[in-house]
This record gives C-alpha cells, sequence and structure tokens, in this order.
C-alpha cells in the first residue's frame, strides 16, 4: 500500500517527558527516517525538555527551526509556542497563531501537516496525554494509508489522549512503550525485507 | 493528488493577486493550506478553487481572505530573554549614537512595539528614538494605534515583563479600565505607525535597529531572502536585525552580510563592508 515509511510523528502531553524516556532509547543510531515529537510544553520551556533524553538517546536530538532541514536519523522536537508545519518532505516551517485544542504546538495541526507532505509514508504515535489533542490528526493519518500507533491506555500515566484517539479509529497497533519501540525500530527492517 | 492541491492554491493565490494586488504567491505552502481550510469552512466552499470565484467577485469575502493571510497573534514580552538582551547588550552599543530609528516590521496588534518602548525609556534612551510600527494589515495597524488591550491578556503579560528585566510595576504603563487596559499614551510619543507590505513595498531607509519576528516564517525560502535583503538595506552599518527565536539567517542569502551578535536571541549584525 505505501512505497515505504517516511517518517514517524510523536504527539503526547502529560506523562509525556517520563514516557519519551523510555520510547526514545529503544531506537538504534543511524535509524533511516526522521522522528518529530510534538510535546506540549510551558513556553518557557526552550528545548529544556529535550535534554533530559540527551544522555539515554542514540539518535541526536534537535528542536525544529523554521526553514529547517528535515533529516533521517534525527529527532526533532516541536518548539514550545508555535505550532509546527511541513512545508515540505524535507523542510519544517513554523506558525504562531491561535492555539488549536488550547494548546501551541497542537498534535492535530502537526499531524495533518504532515500527513499533507508524507502521505501513507507516515506513522503516527500518540502517546499518553491529558486532553483530545491528536486524536483528529491520528484519524488523518489513518484516512491517508499512514500507519496509526497508540499507546494502550492501560499502561499509559494519563490514558485520556490514547483513549481519545481510539475511540475515533482502530490503530493499527495498541501497545506498551517498550512495544511501540521495539516496533519502531523494526518497522524500517520488516519492509525491506519484504520488498 | 499533491500536484492538483498545488495547482489550485497557486491558481487562487494568483487570482487574488491580479484582482487585489496583494501577493501571497510566495507564502510559506503548509501555512497557505491551513488559511484555506479555515476560509472553505467558512464559506462552505468544497475545494480550493471553489474558492477562486468567491474573492473575485465578493469584496467583502475577499477582504476576509487577506485578513486570513496576517495571522496577528503576538504578545507583549513574548521571549522575555530577548528583551533583556536588547537591555543588556544591544541598546548600551546603539546608546553610542545621539539619535536613533527602530523599525518594527509585521508589528499587528502592537504589543511588540510597547514591549519595546517601554524597554527603552525604563534604559533612558527613549526620548532620543524614533519608532516605526508597520504592517500591511491596516485593522491591527489600528489596534496598534488605540493601544488598547483586553486586561485579562495585559495581566498575563505582567510575569513575562518582569523576566525581561523590568524595573518597575507593569502597571505603570497601562491604565487600568473595568475590561480593557490604555497602555500610556507617553509610550505612544515617538511611534509612527505606517502601512508596508515587506513583499511590494520598498526600503525604509538608515534604521538601528530592525525587529522583524515571526514574520517571515510565514515566506517561502525565495521570499524569505528576498525581504532580508530589504532588511538589510533599511539597516545602517553596525545596524541590528532582530529575528524570532526559531528562525535565523542560516542558508540563507544575507548570512555573510551579518555577524551573530546573541546568536541565541537571534540578534544579528550588520557587517561593515
Ligand atoms: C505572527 S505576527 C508577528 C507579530 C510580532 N512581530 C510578534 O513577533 O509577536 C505576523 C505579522 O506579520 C504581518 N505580515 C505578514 N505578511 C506581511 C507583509 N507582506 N508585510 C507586512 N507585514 C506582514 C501580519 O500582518 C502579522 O501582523
Amino acid at each position: 500500500m505505501s512505497d515505504g515509511y517516511r517518517a514517524v510523528i510523536i504527539g503526547t502531553s502529560a506523562g509525556g517527558t517520563a514516557a519519551l524516556k523510555v520510547l526514545l532509547p529503544l531506537l538504534p543510531a543511524g535509524y533511516p527516517l526522521p522522528v518529530i515529537v510534538v510535546q506540549h510544553l510551558h513556553p518557557l520551556q526552550n528545548g529544556a525538555g529535550m535534554l533530559q533524553f540527551k544522555y539515554s538517546c542514540y539518535l541526536p536530538l534537535a528542536v525544529a527551526e523554521d526553514k529547517g532541514v528535515i533529516k533521517a536519523g534525527y529527532v526533532f522536537f516541536a518548539p514550545p509556542n508555535y505550532h509546527l508545519l511541513f512545508e515540505d518532505a524535507s523542510t519544517f516551517a513554523l506558525s504562531v497563531d491561535e492555539k488549536v485544542n488550547f494548546a501551541r504546538p497542537s498534535i492535530d495541526v502537526s499531524f495533518k501537516s504532515a500527513v499533507a507532505v508524507f502521505g501513507a509514508g507516515l506513522i503516527g504515535v500518540i502517546l499518553t496525554g491529558g486532553n483530545r489533542d491528536g486524536a483528529q490528526g491520528l484519524q488523518c493519518i489513518h484516512a491517508r494509508g499512514g500507519l496509526t500507533v497508540v499507546q494502550d491506555p492501560k499502561t499509559a500515566e494519563s490514558p485520556y489522549m490514547p483513549r481519545a484517539a481510539l475511540e475515533r479509529i482502530p490503530a493499527d497497533h495498541v501497545l506498551s512503550l517498550n512495544d511501540i519501540g521495539r516496533l519502531l525500530a523494526a518497522l524500517p527492517e520488516t519492509e525491506i525485507n519484504a520488498e | 493528488m499533491q500536484e492538483n492541491e498545488r495547482i489550485e492554491i497557486d491558481l487562487f493565490l494568483e487570482a487574488i493577486f491580479r484582482r487585489y494586488g496583494y501577493d501571497f504567491r510566495h507564502y510559506a505552502r503548509a501555512s497557505v493550506r491551513r488559511r484555506l481550510e479555515r476560509l472553505m469552512m467558512r464559506s462552505g466552499a468544497a475545494s480550493i478553487v471553489e474558492l477562486i470565484p468567491l474573492v473575485l467577485h465578493d469584496e467583502l469575502f475577499a477582504q476576509t481572505a487577506i485578513y486570513e493571510f496576517s495571522i496577528t497573534v503576538t504578545e507583549m514580552f513574548r521571549d522575555p530573554d530577548f528583551y533583556s538582551a536588547v537591555r543588556s547588550k544591544v541598546l548600551p552599543y546603539l546608546a553610542t549614537y545621539p539619535f536613533m530609528r527602530i523599525w518594527i516590521a509585521g508589528c499587528a496588534t502592537g504589543e511588540e512595539v510597547y514591549s519595546l518602548a517601554i524597554i527603552l525609556q525604563e534604559e533612558g534612551v527613549y526620548d532620543r528614538t524614533t519608532f516605526f510600527a508597520t504592517d500591511f494589515n491596516d485593522q491591527a495597524l489600528q489596534q496598534a494605534q488605540d493601544g488598547i488591550y483586553p486586561l485579562n491578556s495585559i495581566r498575563d503579560y505582567t510575569p513575562n515583563y518582569q523576566l525581561a528585566g523590568g524595573r518597575n510595576s507593569f502597571a505603570d504603563y497601562y491604565h487600568a479600565g473595568y475590561q480593557s487596559a490604555v497602555m500610556d499614551p507617553g509610550l505612544k510619543a515617538h511611534i509612527t505607525f505606517a502601512n508596508h507590505n515587506l513583499v511590494t513595498d520598498g526600503v525604509f531607509g538608515e534604521m538601528h535597529l530592525i525587529l522583524c519576528r515571526n514574520v517571515l516564517i510565514y515566506f517561502d525560502k525565495e521570499l524569505k531572502n528576498r525581504v532580508l535583503h530589504l532588511l538589510h538595506d533599511s539597516l545602517v552599518y553596525g545596524g541590528f536585525l532582530c529575528l524570532g527565536t526559531r528562525e535565523s539567517l542560516q542558508f540563507t542569502e544575507v548570512q555573510e552580510a551579518f555577524k551573530p551578535f546573541d546568536i541565541k536571541q537571534r540578534v544579528y549584525q550588520k557587517q561593515n563592508r
């Protein structure tokens, strides 16, 4: 169906930092896709959340910049107080327009923008969170034939966001953090084997 | 499918340009796509092409559409560290000039202009400064000129004012009414508000400091370069250009013409040639 996975996008809010601390270190060095994290943070927390993963993660971490290049093998974080958009498959764009779902960055906004450029090659992941942001975005990824992954609400620090996503679509995978890590790590390979 | 969308967007933007002279053809596509979605929702149009006759024949709708591309979301003392850097690093440098000209390009509803004016007053250089605050959105400019803001948002700005090194009480700078706050008219004395479109209007000469924050993010790379040349040409040698905290001159045509002055706060200084 898809002619290859092109990017992973992860949305999370409450409990997100602890969840990412488990998930991100499971991705191997040289990971062949860009990984983009959209996390609700306080506006003044400029990249501070990101530093917490620095020493446990095999992949280089960066805060997305306006018109910055999207590179495979990096983990990019949406900067607080901006919406993170996709100009094309290799270029970020930022916007400071109205909050969506009381959030900026909004996960819905980024997921929808990402699916417009990555199409069926997008892997969307919803982790722990205390609101409904991301559910609609994940539905868009599903509708375009992308792969949808949701943290099993039973295992989530805050199950509300995963549940809201599952109310909208039957995700392709509903898994614990460790299993999501293993799945993401293996996906690009399984695909090469299948070719 | 993606190619069709691109054609539809091109045609829509071309229609606005040919009919009304507003040129959004090189605005960042990611954000244009979102704005068009909102216009479609508002008007009930099922596709982007259906917006074209609306915008051509209904001038009221066209006005709405044009303002839709002007995203005027702004705050006072957004990024307090930036204002601290202006206070402690940029102003001491500029204070050696007998007078100062400052251009705030894309000032939206004016919050940034008043923030900067407050800093300059506190540093004792306001009286030798002339401010030019410009935007292409006349509605926003009028609000900027009025300087009246909802009281609850003004209250939200107070912590940021303090983080920016504020020396007084923020309440000294406005008169609180029932629901709104009127900015101290003294802050306005040296500010000229004017319509200026960065895409179609020319150089705004001999500035010592230009703030163009969170505006170039709405442009594609080509337009961003074009506008950066315009900003560069509007600065005196040694003058400063300030961008938003997530924008940079990296990979742009003017990268060499500036040197980073405070790279974290995205303050650049125009190089002598
Ligand atoms: C998001 S606001 C930024 C406001 C403020 N500078 C800040 O950082 O908070 C972007 C502003 O840029 C203005 N703008 C967009 N395109 C412009 C153009 N071609 N010429 C002048 N202003 C423009 C919009 O009208 C809007 O007011």
